[in-house]
């Protein structure tokens, strides 16, 4: 700060010292009042910081990611994990019906989601929410996510959903920095190294799809599910947007989702839309088919349909 | 004069005029002191409350899955309004050549450039991963220009904050240099100013009413409203500012540019209040479960209202602006101009905030009701930027005033 107070000013005046002073104070002051960003500051590599979009990585930096977030898992969470990051496969095109004359709401698959996906523990956080609706009625106005009784109930139908992995999909439009975008085989990703954490896309997307992690998530190491994919269920970090990703680290193997794997009613039927024989296509071509928010025009990959 | 002399003689007197300037932004009465100090307190618990927010995570806020925006995307989305209500005295004086209007222009310019530094402070602290910031940056990041409206926020905002600063500086340092400013250095910048000021506001309208899934937002009317509550705000802010450095500073300043933007608000004000009033009927009147958002802010649903004493109080202050600006009063009482000016600027935050970004996700998308009420956190953090905004803005009156008034010049060197 310059002392020269008056520009005939010699010496540094009274006023000058008192000035002086105040800005020392408050350079302290602020210096102080900003260090809890330390504490995030120790968190980050300069790796990480430094580390390049998804789709810019070479097979070499994708090696070293994984086998970063190997380490930092194990360090962080105290559990060994294997992170991979299967590509989409050719020919593929995956989607999701639901029968739901056969849903019973039963919640399953929201914890089958909770449980695969490491998800935080203490919000009991999960992709899938599940309404419950009055029979016969689509109205969600009158749906209900947090009923606790047994089910299903009279007169109610239950409707679960979860990401629609749309082929029009808003939320990946309105990124700004491009952290989200569909894969060839229709899942809908969001790249956790690169989001800035701006909720943008949680606020487009009109199916409730997408969750933030307002805090590191917490999991005790026997609960971490060990076997994680880069753009699925590795761990998230603090501050980012996370989603549905149709368990790409299980589906891309020629696993079943976690929730359609874990539901007892037999409602979820999950598949390649692009293979002909596939039960999906069959439930396409014979049954009454629907998908949610249509006149939206968002073309969900999720469709819904009842026994006749 | 060759541009070699020319380009010689700025390099010692631009950091003349910066040092000059600096030492300006530093002195003063003990009631500026003491002012500065204030805000100064409060920028740092805004800080701090910040720098908890980072270290904790977003948690620390009572935004959640279903309010995932809050008191941060509210006050931003007021502020770029308030930064393009400055257009409204450039207007008059560059387009029109109202000659006392171009006297004080500045101010409004100054606002705008305070005002967007307030709305970047916002949108940042709103980020879950600030130290990603440069993912943005065109060239080393990965820019979604254009599909994503936010980018283009980024564009206009940081356009209009460059050409304000740009025509700011270079009228005071022409001031400064003793010289008549030339007019191709700084009009054609005031012209595309103009121009640009509407774009931030209607592009800040883009970001919200272009989402299909939140038809509380997904209306046409939402850029036009934002404008119109913008020429509301921003000169109401320029109206208590003249009305400060008049009357309390006894600045020599005439009132006719006061009585220009009272005009002006006459009209905004009014018009402001006609499209609540077409969008209050649409959405009433149609009825379904697109009203669900309305009838959330206005009324309440299913037993949840915490939103319903913001916007009647919004409502109550609109009305009483309107009415105490069309009396014959506002025209001859300083304090009931001022009523009349703090009354509209608190009405449009809260309807232009609260009132407007919260009940777009209430009920969510999946048609949950949960409420939002902003976190002690939220509310530091706030009051931080604000602190820091009116910092930016004191000091530059501060600077701007002695060397427009022809107080300040650059002295020949001994």
């Amino acid at each position: 700060m310059s002392t020269r107070t008056k520009p005939e000013g010699k010496r540094p005046t009274r006023r000058a010292v008192v000035k002086g002073a105040a800005v020392t104070l408050g350079a302290a002051a602020f210096a102080k009042a900003v260090s809890p960003v330390a504490e995030f500051a120790e968190g980050l590599t300069v790796e990480q910081f430094l580390r390049r979009h998804y789709k810019e990585l070479s097979e070499d930096d994708k090696r070293e990611v994984l086998a970063r977030i190997e380490r930092d898992t194990e360090a962080e969470y105290g559990a060994a994990c294997k992170v991979a990051d299967p590509p989409p496969l050719p020919g593929v095109k995956f989607a999701y019906a639901i029968n739901l004359s056969k849903c019973n709401g039963n919640g399953k698959c929201v914890e089958a989601c909770h449980r695969e996906n490491n998800h935080d523990r203490d919000t009991n956080q999960s992709y899938i929410r599940v309404l419950e609706l009055e029979k016969g009625s689509m109205d969600l106005e009158k749906g209900n996510t947090t009923y606790d009784h047994a089910v299903p109930a009279e007169g109610k139908d239950y409707l679960p959903v979860q990401c629609q992995q749309c082929d029009a999909p808003p939320c990946t439009a309105v990124c700004p920095v491009e952290a989200t975008w569909k894969e060839p085989d229709g899942i809908v990703v969001v790249d956790y190294d690169w989001c800035i954490g701006c909720r943008y896309c949680e606020a487009a997307c009109p199916y409730h799809a997408r969750r933030f992690n307002w805090k590191k998530p917490t999991i005790p190491a026997d609960e971490v599910n060990p076997d994680q994919g880069l753009l699925s269920n590795r761990i998230r970090p603090q501050g980012v947007m996370e989603k549905c990703h149709f368990c790409l680290h299980r589906t891309r193997e020629g696993r079943l989702p976690a929730c359609a794997e874990a539901c007892p009613t037999g409602a979820r039927v999950f598949g390649n839309v692009a293979d002909p024989a596939s039960e999906l296509r069959w439930i396409l071509a014979n049954k009454r088919v629907f998908v949610l928010k249509e006149e939206l025009g968002t073309k969900p990959s999720f469709f819904y349909f009842f026994d006749d | 004069m060759s541009d070699g002399v020319a380009t010689a003689r700025h390099s010692r007197s631009y950091p003349r005029f910066l040092l000059r300037m600096l030492a300006l932004s530093t002195e003063g009465s003990a009631a500026f002191y003491g002012w500065m100090t204030l805000l100064t307190a409060v920028f740092l618990v805004g800080v701090h409350a910040w720098a908890r927010q980072m270290a904790d995570g977003m948690v620390v806020t009572h935004m959640t899955d279903h309010v995932s925006w809050g008191l941060y995307i509210a006050n931003f989305t007021f502020l770029v309004g308030v930064a393009a209500g400055g257009v409204m005295m450039v207007i008059p004086a560059y387009l029109y050549r109202d000659r006392e209007m171009h006297d004080v222009v500045i101010l409004g310019e100054i606002l705008a450039v305070a005002a967007i530094f307030m709305c970047l402070a916002f949108v940042t602290v709103d980020l879950g991963r600030p130290d990603r910031f440069w993912h943005m940056f065109p060239g080393i990041g990965r820019f979604n220009f254009p599909i994503s409206m936010l980018t283009w926020d980024v564009l206009v905002l940081n356009g209009y904050l460059l050409l304000n600063l740009h025509v700011v500086g270079y009228l005071l340092y022409t001031r400064f240099l003793g010289r008549t400013p030339d007019p191709k250095w700084y009009v054609p910048f005031v012209m595309v100013s103009i121009v640009w000021a509407i774009s931030i506001h209607t592009v800040t309208a883009f970001l919200y009413c272009g989402l299909g899934g939140r038809p509380f937002w997904n209306t046409a009317l939402l850029a036009p409203r934002f404008l119109t509550s913008a020429f509301v705000a921003g000169p109401a802010f320029v109206i208590v500012t003249m009305l400060f450095l008049k009357k309390r500073l006894r600045l020599p300043l005439s009132s006719k540019p006061i009585r220009t933007l009272v005009s002006i608000v006459r009209v905004t004000i009014l018009v402001n209040l006609l499209m609540i009033a077409s969008e209050v009927f649409t959405e009433f009147y149609t009825g379904g479960a697109h009203t669900a958002s309305a009838q959330y802010l206005f009324f309440g649903l299913h037993g949840k209202d915490a939103l319903v004493p913001w916007i009647w109080t919004a409502i109550a202050l609109n009305v009483l602006a309107a009415v105490l600006f069309l009396g014959r009063r506002a025209m001859t009482d300083a304090r009931v101009l001022t009523v009349a000016c703090v009354a509209a600027f608190a009405g449009c935050w809260i309807e232009k905030g609260m009132g407007l970004i919260v009940p777009g996700f209430v009920p969510s998308t999946l048609h949950e009701v949960v409420e939002y009420v902003p976190s002690v956190v939220e509310w530091k953090v706030t009051a931080g930027i604000w602190a820091f905004g009116l910092m930016v803005f004191t000091v530059a009156l501060k600077v701007a005033i002695p060397i427009f008034s022809g107080e300040e010049r650059l002295s020949p060197r001994p």
